[in-house]
């Protein structure tokens, strides 16, 4: 794994709120669980990319789409998420939909993006790719989410 | 915009950013493009697992009645449940050095070395 700064770590405060939320109250979490914890979300993300990016490549696809990454805890044996992941992919598409605009373009324009990408992003992967991608309002998203809590 | 997610039961749908679990999927090898609605399952399903671990790991601790979550509470689920062992790595069970002499040297005399 990686130990360079710009880590793939997550936030851990973030991770510390999930944490907290999923215990009962007051239960105390040492700082090293909480590190370890964040290191194996870590860890889980690119478990479920690989197996998801098998079912993707199996159908001869290039682009991860939402059923890969089911078929990826259901092969993980996270059956469990299964149900609670289709609800908020629903709720999450609706939201999408009241933005989008150009949704049918889209499309179009995710062939192009993607060799472009692949070129270029073997390179970089840096934030210039998010602008390019079709990200921009997700993130937007959760900003305003954050600016509510606070 | 942000009254939709509300409306859901919960504040907003996710809490993990969205493009800090794209930057560690794209670090995967062979992962060409991944689709928005991919990306966001995979950030919630970090977030369902991040609680899924914290929980059963709290439950077949020994912190229960000490109400506290410890690191070996943590590396003695992974190494007990199945769906947890692609953890077993990261999350090493740890032994006294002492103890992890004594192994090696019993190993070693079994295995009759000449050290």
């Amino acid at each position: 794994m990686a130990e360079r700064p710009e880590d793939l770590n997550l936030p851990n405060a973030v991770i510390t709120r999930i944490i907290k939320e999923a215990l009962p109250d007051g239960v105390n979490v040492s700082k090293e669980a909480r590190r370890a914890i964040s290191q194996a979300a870590s860890v889980f993300v690119l478990y479920a990319t690989s197996c998801a990016n098998n079912f993707a490549m199996k159908a001869k696809r290039k682009t991860l789409n939402a059923g890969d990454v089911l078929a990826a805890m259901e092969e993980m044996e996270f059956e469990r998420f299964l149900e609670p992941l289709r609800e908020a992919l629903e709720v999450y598409k609706k939201g999408q939909k009241g933005k989008k605009v150009s949704e049918p373009k889209r499309k179009d324009k995710e062939k192009k993006v993607d060799t472009e990408n692949n070129k270029s992003r073997a390179e970089e992967g840096e934030d210039d790719d998010e602008r390019m991608e079709e990200e921009p309002e997700v993130e937007n998203e959760a900003e305003e989410e954050e600016e509510v809590e606070n | 915009c942000c009254k939709d997610d509300q409306a859901s039961g919960s504040k907003k749908p996710i809490s993990l950013p969205i493009s800090r679990v794209r930057l560690i999927m794209k670090s995967s090898p062979d992962v060409s493009s991944i689709n928005q609605d991919a990306l966001f399952l995979t950030t919630k399903a970090t977030e369902l697992f991040v609680q899924h671990l914290a929980l059963s790991s709290f439950n077949n601790g020994s912190g229960k009645e000490t109400n506290s979550l410890s690191y070996s509470d943590l590396a003695n689920t992974a190494q007990e449940t199945e769906t947890f062992h692609f953890l077993t790595d990261i999350l090493p069970k740890k032994i006294l050095a002492q103890d992890y002499l004594n192994s090696l040297e019993q190993m070693q005399e079994e295995e009759g070395a000449d050290y």
